[in-house]
């Protein structure tokens, strides 16, 4: 203690030099704030971005080009007498009632050049259509239909891209004009295309359709979790709970770690030297596939079930173990419950990563292209990723807006397995 | 400081207790119990009898090891693994830390209320059935909602819940949730019930309810409780431990302890020169 009058002016100085720091601290504060918001701001702007490209590009391949005809389907124009005849069928000429169909419109084009020309306004399938409906309906011979048929790539670009730099069109000016007009006539029109939701992959772009890949996409995350989520939460809750903790389990904890470290094509590489090489399963399944993303999704499942098992207040363990609980009981009762949410939580983040994943797929043959829709975990599949990948590599000018088509529905499939994993998560929040 | 710290540096002597450690009647019958943390002593060679049917409670200084010592009871310590007990430590006569003893019954038998109020996040009357439920001491559900009632009753919480027994336990107050722990210790009919400073997190209104209820509970069970207060110690309990590093200084009836303690720890502590 010294004088009072000294006393008194260290606390005047004492306050001012906390007003001064506090000012400071302040400052340090929104500082502080700013760079947060900054940060969301980029990220949300950046989203954005993403997104109206993807969209603004992708949009267009929710629409298809259809060329609609009154098709006479003439027997000897086809040599077709027949239409039950399966030999006949084979050798029949469907090319031809198409290109007449579409000579109602321009009669004037009769060489052979203007033909092909003709000919290749509608999708490269057209003919196939024709003799599909002839070999399910032999009494529609020598009758006139209006069918639908998809347009030829090259006009589906023209009438969805006139104009727009990032496509050319490859039409013949005559093709150009013969669009024009048919346009103008409702022959050709633009819809809501149904094909991109109900078929498979396809050479033409008209006819692919992203369905296969989101069975197969469904077929191997079904796999995936149905063995790395119960697999992965046992042994979180053995390391946590049961596992005495020595040398062996440090080691056990340290591998872990390091494999939710390691790139995804070293887990294709496994899967097709054991899955295939070894075990002999078949490629291009979604089994093998399922099980590759399981592997590869088991760390993260393990760490985050283990975070989660570890957040459960010790308390709650105590108070079940204080009545006489045995430890199963106490881990099923009380700690699995209580950290099922956090469990929930890393197994969609894994689950996500698998869905996205393209590279160890691609090693273990799902890259194949394939037509039909998979029917069984057993079925040549392709999945969601791997098919954009197909898409943004194809030569096809339409397969470029499928490729965008296909990211949106690729993300409207992690976004509902995103929400449904949110809303599983608070119905379990609930009950406890 | 260094005065009233002196007699923690004179006179404890290992093994010794002064006052009345044993009883002809024991429920406990704890010899020579040592607890060692890994290298570090916690108990120090205490002797101790709980008689049938008394309120003991334990008192001493922070890190005097009175929790250590009531969590062997029921071997609440198993789960750490760096903690050695040894000793004999019978429960009527039988060996608690038998490798072939089943921890599980022991604990049904006695029961434990932990320091802060740790219900599960489940409704009340599941609290309080999880302890028969997995016991199997009810096989039908009248059963089971009798002694729901009965334990609530005893832990005089019935009044305030018999209507909201579907309501969560976490949404009870303090003092609501730590009587609602006690009932669920009770409810399974155990013949001790450990308390490990029941009433640390409670506000005073709350702290008398705990306290009146263990007077009740006192008749039919033998209640070991581990308290900082010295005024709860002398308001509940027949006998006082007091403990000193790892020591027991000395056990007594609880009115001779604050009145006319015999050991001079005993006496700095209750007038508060350190603690």
């Amino acid at each position: 203690m010294t004088k009072p009058g000294s006393h008194a002016e260290r606390e005047g100085s004492q306050a001012e030099l906390i007003r001064r720091s506090l000012k400071r601290r302040y400052r340090k504060e929104r500082r502080f704030r700013l760079y947060g918001i900054t940060a969301i701001f980029i990220a949300l702007f950046s989203l954005v971005i993403l997104f109206t490209d993807i969209i603004s590009k992708g949009y267009t391949g929710f629409i298809k080009t259809t060329v609609t005809l009154e098709v006479h389907l003439d027997g000897e124009l086809m040599y077709l007498n027949d239409a039950a005849d399966p030999e006949q069928i084979a050798m029949a000429d469907f090319q031809a009632p198409i290109i007449k169909a579409m000579q109602a419109y321009f009669p004037e084009a009769s060489s052979r050049a203007d033909m092909r020309e003709l000919s290749r306004m509608t999708g490269s399938y057209a003919s196939n259509q024709v003799r599909d409906l002839l070999k399910e309906n032999p009494d529609w011979l020598g009758t006139t239909r209006t069918i639908e048929f998809p347009a030829h790539d090259t006009v589906s670009v023209y009438v969805k891209h006139a104009g727009d730099p990032g496509y050319s069109i490859r039409l013949t000016e005559q093709q150009q004009r013969w669009t024009d007009e048919l346009l103008s006539k409702g022959v050709i029109d633009t819809g809501f295309n149904d094909v991109f939701f109900t078929s498979g992959d396809s050479r033409e772009p008209s006819n692919a359709g992203i369905l296969g890949a989101l069975v197969g996409s469904l077929l191997t995350m079904g796999i995936t979790l149905v063995i790395a989520f119960p697999v992965g939460v046992a042994a979180a809750i053995y390391l946590e709970e049961f596992a005495p903790s020595n040398r062996l389990t440090d080691f056990i904890e340290v591998n872990i770690n390091n494999l939710a470290a390691v790139p995804s094509i070293i887990f294709g590489l496994l899967g097709l030297a054991v899955f295939i090489g070894l075990f002999g399963m078949p490629r291009s399944v979604p089994v093998v596939g399922g099980l590759v993303l399981a592997l590869m999704t088991l760390p993260t499942i393990i760490i985050s079930s283990r975070a989660a098992i570890k957040s459960v207040p010790p308390s709650i363990r105590e108070a079940a173990e204080g009545i006489g609980a045995s430890k199963m009981q106490v881990v099923l009762h009380h700690v699995l419950p209580l950290a099922m949410p956090g469990m929930l939580t890393g197994s969609i983040i894994g689950m996500a990563q698998a869905l996205g994943e393209t590279a160890p797929l691609l090693l273990i043959g799902m890259v194949a292209f394939i037509v039909e829709i998979p029917d069984g975990f057993f079925s040549s599949a392709t999945v969601l990723p791997v098919q954009i990948f197909i898409w943004a590599g194809s030569a096809e000018q339409g397969f470029v807006e499928l490729a965008s088509a296909g990211i949106m529905v690729l993300l409207a499939f992690l976004i509902t397995m995103n929400a449904f994993a949110i809303w599983l998560r608070k119905r379990l929040e609930r009950r406890w | 400081m260094s005065i009233s710290m002196s007699p923690a540096e004179t006179t404890i002597e290992e093994g010794k207790t002064v006052g009345i450690p044993f009883s002809d009647d024991p429920k406990f019958h704890l010899r020579n119990v040592e607890v060692f943390y890994g290298e570090s002593p916690a108990i120090k060679n205490i002797s101790l009898d709980i008689a049938r049917n008394e309120v003991i409670a334990f008192i001493g200084p922070s890190g005097c090891g009175k929790s250590t010592f009531l969590r062997c009871l029921n071997r609440m310590n198993d789960s750490i693994e760096s903690c050695q007990i040894k000793g004999s430590l019978l429960l009527d006569g039988q060996d608690i830390y038998d490798p072939k003893r089943d921890v599980v019954e022991l604990r049904a038998r006695v029961g434990m209320v932990f320091q802060k109020p740790n219900p599960f996040p489940k409704s009340i009357y599941d609290n309080v059935a999880y302890g028969p439920r997995i016991h199997g001491l009810a096989n039908r559900k009248s059963d089971l909602d009798d002694i729901v009632e009965n334990s609530l009753r005893k832990a005089g919480l019935w009044n305030e819940v018999k209507d909201r027994l579907d309501a969560m336990a976490t949404g009870m107050s303090g003092g609501q949730q730590q009587r609602l722990c006690i009932a669920r210790a009770i409810a399974v009919s155990p013949e001790v019930v450990l308390m490990d400073e029941p009433c640390s997190a409670l506000d005073p209104i709350a702290t008398a309810r705990i306290e009146e209820l263990i007077a009740e509970l006192s008749e039919s069970y033998t209640i070991v409780i581990v308290t900082h207060s010295m005024q709860q110690a002398a308001r509940v309990s027949n006998r006082t431990a007091y403990f000193h590093l790892g020591h027991l200084v000395e056990v007594n009836d609880t009115s001779k302890v604050f009145t006319m303690p015999e050991h001079e720890l005993t006496e700095s502590y209750i007038t508060g020169r350190f603690g």
